[in-house]
């Protein structure tokens, strides 16, 4: 699991790319975690073209990132969900909480 | 779900340790892809062994270290067999467990494991004993080619 991030006007981008599974999950949010509270972006986009695999720890970093991010009002969705992952997320209906595409 | 008769099988063994789990799903979808399956149905193979395994690393064997096994069954009917076994603390309540969004893994468990194997596969079965440790049966039926 790689993840770059880029802040731009207040938009902080963060690209994940790699295979999501429950060790990679661990360190990601404590990352995004990190990161979100540094930078107190006004929106957040999570960038998934890159992931290759992914399974249900990946839910859990999408529901703390979007949780960490309403807590500091900060507008959050996940951009360039490949379909394995979509799949997951729509699974645990995760798109009716949070903005999928 | 009509099995038929036997076309191969594997069984392999490993240590509960994090780095297993990506070399288990991989192990799975390498030995099913001989079945010549859709991208679809190895991603969905992918995803339920990771989930099983992470479980069985997560909470059945929770800060010890143990043996996990995989057994794979592949049937002339197309069907998958895949069965995950732990002798790890067991699940006190099997039912419970298997309930969206249940969890006794914290904050970085989404407690959607079971749900995700339940919608991914054709077939699921959990076996449990507080104590003895967990068996999960999953099925998948498969486009399978004829063979030559």
């Amino acid at each position: 699991m790689q993840l770059q991030y880029e802040l731009r006007e207040g938009r902080l981008t963060a690209h994940v790319s790699g295979e999501l599974g429950h060790p990679e999950a661990i360190e990601l949010m404590a990352r995004l975690s990190r990161m979100i509270e540094d930078h107190l972006p006004g929106e957040m986009e999570l960038e998934l073209s890159g992931l290759e695999f992914m399974d249900s720890s990946g839910i859990a970093v999408v529901l703390q990132a979007a949780r960490k991010c309403a807590a500091c009002g900060c507008r959050f969705w996940v951009e360039g969900t490949p379909a394995q992952a979509k799949k997951v997320l729509t699974a645990a209906g995760i798109h009716r909480l949070t903005h999928i595409r | 779900m009509k099995k038929g008769e036997k076309r191969n099988e594997m069984t392999m063994r490993f240590l509960s340790r994090s780095a297993n789990e990506a070399f288990a799903r991989t192990a799975a979808a390498a030995f099913i892809a001989q079945m010549d399956p859709t991208v679809e149905q190895i991603y969905d193979i992918k995803t339920a062994v990771s989930e099983a395994v992470t479980n069985a690393i997560v909470h059945g064997y929770r800060d010890t270290l143990g043996v996990v096994t995989m057994t794979v069954r592949l049937f002339e009917t197309g069907l998958a067999e895949i069965v995950i076994r732990d002798k790890g603390c067991g699940i006190e309540d099997v039912h419970k467990a298997r309930e969206p969004m249940f969890t006794t893994g914290g904050a970085e468990r989404s407690g959607m494991g079971f749900t995700i194997m339940e919608s991914f596969m054709d077939g699921l079965t959990v076996r449990s004993r507080p104590g003895k440790g967990t068996t999960v049966i999953m099925r998948k039926l498969l486009d399978v080619k004829q063979q030559a």
